[in-house]
């Protein structure tokens, strides 16, 4: 089995529209939505829910006024500055010591200095994941809570339950749609992946930060192709992406044209190859045949 | 005033928003501080220019153990929340990369096996752009603790004057940590269905955080209407929508800031500031 993660340093390059189009062209696959944050492709994919199931990502600690004496113990050694001194009053003190849950990374230190037991950890739900079917077959997604922690442990719980469908169905491919940016969440979905497909934007912003990730996928040693989408928007630009791309020894497996039908087929819920065939279709067709390629020529 | 740019999906045009806001503000003489938070894929820098003159590497504290000293009684392992510290029989295993630097490990070691020693996750530099001053973070590749370094980047924060953060897009820690203590949060949204359910995610976050923000809606277009009766059946004004115009995607993708192709922007960027100011008094 085989797993290829899409992912692109810069947000916003087009990602989950191209996820969307090799999931109508590739056979025989299972998707993976790993964009937690903020994850879109069951907008395209219109998935029909079969489990459900709960994520605790971590723990969250809580003060409890009627025992704290407020010594500040907890707020001296708290490392990310979650302990304020606007607790409610009690019949002893004032005020009292509060955990502020936004800021608060779980960690217990609180719970260990407190010389009154006055902190608990609790666990924190902080989201769901769902295994779910679509018109181009298996999808496993989750959504992160608001201010959720731990992304990168969501990612990972996703790509599992992915791959756990496609041994149990005998399946080739598994296709991660991925997060923005190069970091935790980023990681967790690309470490151990067959591939990474870069969507690299034709703008300098997107070369700067497709960079970026090449660099990331060299430090994990997974091999990398690159798509420039949305070519045309800077000749210059992306002149300069093939030219970086070969001297790195990256093939830019798929070059697609600027095209606005690409948010027309978002809001109709469908993939561009949808609405039928054009230049950009052909361009996207193309792309997937470089791709699975370059997925078959590896062990 | 802090301003925070955010948006919870990418690519909806925070930093053309931010640059372009943080230089029309120093033209009118405004002293204006541009800290770009996006660590992970910093691109204000592209828009802006800057001379960087300072450079500071970030480091976190992880744990080393002093194998000697270790009796592998097991209170680290058993203490840490991220599985960072492991024991296994008679070995310690640390693994840096999941470790949130809490110094619990080394608070809760009875023999003082364990001291913290720093590990680099990245750089803030900074210096002038023009009349702005600019500020950002750079996380190192393969790292992926990102709020530390944030954290460091908003060290930076004026006292007085305007202060423009370019926030990551998501919803979870890092833009939490960039967001935190604004005075006000501007949500980028593009109308498109991702645009709309990723702006609703975003909402959610800011409300948790309990920050006065507004939306703008970039890349408007009279196709696209999905955004307004969301904003007003959820009460969030929306203060300024600037039309697609392939005129600025190829201004962003050569780097150039479109208040100086699309002379209209400039006169947006100050209504939009004028507006921001209202809302966050209100």
């Amino acid at each position: 089995m085989k797993e290829i993660v899409v992912l692109s340093g810069k947000g916003g390059t087009g990602k989950t529209s191209l996820v969307a189009c090799l999931a109508a062209l590739a056979d025989r696959k299972v998707l993976a939505d790993c964009d937690v944050d903020a994850a879109d492709l069951h907008l395209v994919l219109a998935p029909r829910m079969l489990q459900r199931e709960e994520f605790r990502g971590g723990k969250q600690a809580y003060i409890l006024p009627d025992r704290c004496a407020a010594c500040g113990e907890c707020a001296v050694y708290c490392r990310f500055d979650a302990v304020r001194f606007d607790g409610p009053a009690t019949q002893v003190v004032g005020k009292t010591y509060r955990v502020d849950p936004i800021a608060c990374e779980g960690c217990g230190v609180c719970v260990h200095v407190c010389p009154a037991q006055a902190v608990e950890l609790a666990p924190a739900v902080s989201g769901e994941w769902y295994v779910s079917e679509t018109r181009h077959g298996p999808l496993v997604h989750a959504r992160l809570g608001p201010a959720g922690e731990n992304s990168g442990k969501l990612v990972t719980i996703v790509r599992n339950g992915a791959r756990d469908i496609a041994e149990a169905r005998s399946l080739d491919l598994v296709i991660v749609d991925g997060a923005p940016g190069i970091g935790c969440p980023v990681i967790a979905s690309m470490a151990g992946a067959s591939m990474v497909l870069g969507v690299a934007e034709a703008t300098l912003s997107g070369k700067h930060d497709i960079e970026r990730l090449a660099g990331l996928a060299v430090h994990f040693g997974i091999p990398m192709l690159v798509c420039i989408n949305k070519a045309d928007l800077n000749a210059e630009v992306t002149a300069a992406m093939n030219g970086w791309c070969r001297m790195r020894g990256i093939s830019v497996v798929g070059s697609i044209p600027y095209d606005r039908r690409f948010s027309e087929a978002q809001a109709q819920g469908k993939s561009l190859l949808e609405l039928g065939d054009g230049v950009t279709a052909r361009a996207v067709r193309a792309l997937w045949r470089e791709t699975r390629t370059a997925l078959e020529s590896r062990r | 005033m802090r301003i925070a740019i955010a948006s919870g999906k990418g690519g909806t045009g925070k930093t053309i928003v931010a640059t372009n806001l943080a230089v029309a503000l120093a033209q009118d003489d405004h002293p204006v501080t541009f800290l770009d938070c996006d660590v992970e894929a910093p691109n204000g820098h592209i828009f802006l220019k800057p001379e960087i003159t300072h450079c500071e590497t970030v480091s976190v504290p992880v744990p080393e153990v002093n194998e000697t000293l270790c009796t592998r009684c097991g209170r680290c392992g058993e203490f840490c929340q991220y599985s960072a510290v492991v024991c296994l029989g008679n070995a310690v295993l640390t693994f840096s990369d999941l470790c949130h630097g809490c110094g619990g490990c080394s608070l809760v070691c009875p023999d003082g096996a364990i001291r913290e020693v720093p590990r680099v996750v990245g750089e803030v530099e900074w210096g002038p752009a023009g009349a702005v001053r600019f500020v950002q973070g750079r996380l190192r590749i393969g790292q992926a603790r990102v709020p530390p370094l944030i954290r460091a980047v908003k060290t930076h924060l004026p006292q007085t004057g305007i202060a423009i953060l370019d926030a990551p897009p998501g919803t979870s820690c890092p833009v939490v940590e960039t967001i935190r203590d604004a005075d006000f949060v501007l949500l980028v949204a593009e109308p498109t269905p991702f645009g709309l359910h990723d702006l609703r995610l975003a909402v959610e976050t800011v409300r948790q955080v309990k920050i006065p923000h507004a939306v703008l809606i970039n890349r408007a277009n009279p196709g696209g209407r999905e955004l307004r009766p969301y904003c007003d059946r959820v009460g969030i004004p929306i203060l300024l929508e600037i039309p697609e115009d392939r005129r600025i995607a190829e201004t962003y993708a050569r780097g150039e800031l479109a208040i100086r192709t699309v002379p209209a922007y400039a006169g947006w960027m100050r209504a939009l500031f004028g507006r921001m100011r209202h809302e966050a008094l209100v």
